[in-house]
């Protein structure tokens, strides 16, 4: 198995959460009492980078760190935004925050959680020095500095008031910045971190729910319930054992022997029986990820009007609906934003999102006009660049069977043999038609899905796509007074983009997960990962 | 003998050298970037990554990076991999397992494999033979993932007889299933071997004129026919020894087993080149040991072989 790099993040997902409870409630029994001394064994691996917050990027670290630590807020098994140790987290202009913390809250070594503990924090991992996979998390604080080594703290970005009281001042409004706040980036951290880092990443100490007992390299992590845990997320069972495996086959067969209560991603090898097998233990709801075909900017053949008409071309002849029903049997869901359903205020119906639906006579029609401004000829071959190391080819080649035969041109995969060398080649601008891109929420907000992508120069804005009108929507959504006011603002800001195409959504993740007989009360929260605090075991 | 054995050790020194240059020299040509990979899809600032490579030497000349890789190997200190881990402590816990597994497979096909090839080869074109040659054929032509597939599935799921996966610290009974599917190939190889090997044996003039003596009939087949059939089997288990160690990151897989070929695998997947490179410069090694013990084998096999 390839090892799975998603980053993963944090969010609101109602939507997610009503399926989880279908999921559940399906059965029609009373949740059994569980053994609360049961240990719950969830199917994971090994993670890549050491126990230590703004160091974990990927999913198996993530789970872990999530379990053991507590933030400020928490979110909940409907996807709602609860305060943890936060008791107000205020803001009059959307730039200075003043935050304030409960009191009697301690770390496993018995030092207590203050407002120094989440400063000092912040501070070190957003220094460069300290090359934390998630420093980008402090981008937006002032005084933070991808160039040279900055002190948060130095430059004003943060403040500690009290011991219970803090300020954060950020270097332009941003409206979902309490939404945030649960990642692991803004967890806090003993004195005991700054001693040794690296005997912490190790064996941390921390202030969750769980804290660690053992790291078993390769082959396990566990942890136990925190009995100085302070918060709302009591764990009702006796720990967790994360038992590392490198192929998600033998996850699931273990899962279907009984010998592991929770398996996070079904193989795709199961994808069509694993319903069928789990019955109402089977969980397949959406994911906070949206898949895209992105149109870089640099290629002649998409540029200007005639460009325009062209992804849009592309768009209307690619079956999204046969594609997520045949290859995925049904754990993809077609796009119909670029956003994503798990989100608060998604909708399916912003003016312009018809490009996203199947019409081959449409797509031909278009691919024409284009044709008679800027004729790229009949013997054209358009190109979908993708690392063929883990399974895209399956998705590339049906969406190309439907290109070529509605716009009567030639498609093909562009493969690149390992997922860095097509990072390579993305970052150096050198790729020759459209490429695979995707993205996974770091916290439920809209404005996520879009300000990092498609915004002027951002991030991961690897098609180089600038439009001033869509960057000012975003910068009016970010000032907005009220969520549901920016809401509507993000919602506009997605009308200009299915005017410029700069990516073409294709299709929204599931989570595929189930789990055994042997367990009760598993949900999955909207970032696809399973509330293990309220899982119980009836054995 | 010794000098013999002194030699054949020397010459270990220059493949060991041009075996780590040459790995070293594949991983490092390989193209991308593990370091712009360690983000994700989003990627690492360039400052962060800009400091990874620096801290890994990823930005000195191929020759360098080498020797930064062999002071790593002569001072058994080959420093922390992209995780902060060190690279000694992934290997050291690697191979225990895949060790172990790989000498239960290798006694399985040894045991089974040149027993069954004796009894097919005594009795060639018989019964049990053709019913032998059947079952070598298909285990042959079924893929190891398959076999280990439906035996996860058929004995380990369904018929409950045993472990699904091995675990966490791996026992005799949770290693059997994925030995023996391990083992199914070569095992049907050697006994291929064995069973060619005694029915040509059976027929040459010394085991006529050891019958003609009046040698007792296990006499004869011990010590005149198997003795003899056992060279080109030997040299078989020799090379397999190997390969069954680098060989097994399907079956180690299917089992969820945590030995060298997993690491292997994720550790090229992450662009860890130094632990590459160190597990496969072990493995040649082992390589070369086991065709050293297979060389010294013959000579007491075949007395007409001698060492000097």
């Amino acid at each position: 198995m390839t090892p799975r790099k998603r980053l993963m993040g944090v969010g609101a997902a109602v939507l997610a959460g009503s399926l989880v409870l279908s999921a559940c409630g399906g059965g029609g029994e009373d949740p059994a009492e569980g053994d609360s001394e049961a240990i719950i064994t969830v199917g994971s691996g090994e993670p890549q980078n050491p126990l230590i917050p703004a160091m974990t990027n990927e999913v198996f670290g993530g789970l872990v760190v999530r379990n053991i630590f507590a933030g400020l807020v928490y979110y909940d098994e409907n996807g709602a935004v609860q305060n943890e140790i936060a008791e107000s987290i205020e803001s009059e202009d959307n730039v200075t925050w003043t935050i304030t913390i409960e009191d009697g809250w301690t770390f496993t070594d018995g030092t207590p959680v203050t407002a120094e503990s989440f400063v000092k924090a912040w501070d070190w991992s957003a220094q460069l020095d300290n090359a934390t996979n998630l420093s980008y998390f402090y981008e937006p604080f002032v005084g933070f500095s991808f160039e040279e080594n900055t002190s948060l703290i130095d430059e004003g970005g943060l403040e500690v008031v009290s011991d219970t009281e803090f300020t954060a001042t950020l270097k332009q409004p941003e409206s979902d910045f309490p939404v945030r706040l649960g990642y692991a980036a803004f967890f806090p951290l003993p004195e005991a971190f700054y001693e040794d880092p690296e005997a912490f990443g190790e064996n941390p100490v921390s202030n969750g729910p769980y804290t660690l007992t053992e790291w078993e390299h390769d082959s396990a992590i566990t942890v136990e319930p925190n009995p100085d845990y302070a918060g709302d997320r009591v764990p009702q069972n006796g720990g967790v054992e994360f038992v590392a495996y490198t192929d998600e086959d033998s996850a699931y067969n273990d899962l279907l022997a009984n010998n592991l209560d929770i398996v996070t991603n079904v193989p795709a090898s199961a994808f069509s029986t694993f319903e069928e097998e789990l019955g109402d233990r089977a969980v397949n709801q959406p994911a906070a990820v949206t898949q895209v075909i992105n149109v870089p900017e640099y290629v002649e053949d998409f540029q200007g009007e005639a460009g325009v008409l062209r992804r849009k071309a592309i768009s209307m002849a690619i079956d999204r609906e046969g594609i997520t029903s045949t290859v995925y049997d049904g754990a993809r869901t077609p796009a119909s934003d670029f956003t994503n359903p798990v989100i608060n205020g998604w909708s399916d119906d912003i003016p312009g999102s018809e490009v996203l639906e199947y019409n081959p006579e449409e797509a031909a029609a278009l691919w024409q006009e284009a044709e008679e401004m800027d004729p790229l000829g009949d013997d054209y071959t358009l190109f979908i660049a993708s690392n063929a190391d883990s399974d895209h080819q399956s998705w590339i080649d049906p969406a190309c069977n439907t290109i070529r035969e509605a716009l009567e041109i030639e498609c093909e995969f562009d493969q690149y043999p390992v997922f860095d060398e097509f990072l390579e080649a993305r970052d150096a601008r050198e790729i020759k038609g459209l490429f695979r891109g995707g993205w996974q929420a770091d916290y439920p907000a809209m404005s996520n899905f879009l300000g990092p992508i498609y915004g002027t120069g951002a991030g991961s804005n690897d098609m180089d796509y600038s439009s001033e009108e869509f960057d000012a929507k975003m910068a009016e959504g970010n000032a907005a007074e009220t969520p549901e006011e920016a809401t509507e603002l993000y919602k506009e800001a997605q009308e200009i983009l299915f005017q410029d195409m700069p990516g073409i959504p294709l299709w929204y993740y599931n989570v595929t997960a189930g789990y055994a007989e042997t367990v009760d009360n598993v949900a999955f929260g909207w970032d696809s990962d399973p509330i293990l605090t309220e899982v119980t075991k009836s054995e | 003998m010794l000098w013999y054995i002194g030699r054949r050790l020397l010459q270990v020194i220059p493949v060991f050298l041009g075996a780590t240059l040459l790995i070293y020299g594949m991983v490092f040509l390989r193209p991308g970037d593990p370091v712009a990979a360690l983000g994700g899809e989003r990627g690492l600032p360039e400052a962060v990554q800009d400091q990874i490579r620096e801290q890994f030497h990823l930005n000195d000349p191929f020759f360098v990076q080498y020797l930064y890789f062999l002071k790593g190997i002569f001072t058994f200190d080959l420093g922390p991999d992209f995780s902060g881990r060190p690279v000694a402590e992934t290997i050291a816990n690697a191979f225990p397992v895949t060790f172990q597994l790989a000498l239960m497979a290798l006694a399985i096909e040894t045991i089974f494999g040149i027993g069954f090839g004796l009894i097919a080869g005594m009795r060639k074109g018989k019964f049990f033979d053709s019913t032998v040659l059947v079952w070598t054929l298909l285990l042959i032509a079924v893929p190891t993932f398959v076999l280990g597939f439906v035996a996860q599935i058929v004995f380990g799921v369904q018929l409950g007889w045993f472990p699904v996966t091995a675990g966490r610290d791996p026992d005799f009974e949770s290693l059997l299933m994925p030995a023996m599917v391990l083992a199914g190939t070569s095992m049907a190889y050697i006994l291929r071997l064995t069973r060619t090997s005694v029915a040509e044996n059976l027929t040459a003039d010394h085991v006529r004129t050891a019958r003609a003596k009046g040698l007792s009939r296990s006499q004869v087949t011990n010590r005149h026919v198997l003795r003899n059939s056992l060279i080109p089997v030997v040299t078989f288990i020799g090379a397999d020894l190997g390969n069954l160690m680098a060989g097994s990151i399907v079956t180690e897989g299917i089992f969820n087993i945590n030995g060298v070929g997993g690491t292997l695998f994720e550790s090229i997947i992450r662009g860890e080149n130094v632990t590459v490179v160190a597990i496969a410069t072990i493995l040649v090694l082992v390589y070369i040991a086991a065709n050293l013990l297979v060389d010294l084998l013959y000579a007491v096999l075949d007395p007409r072989i001698r060492y000097a």
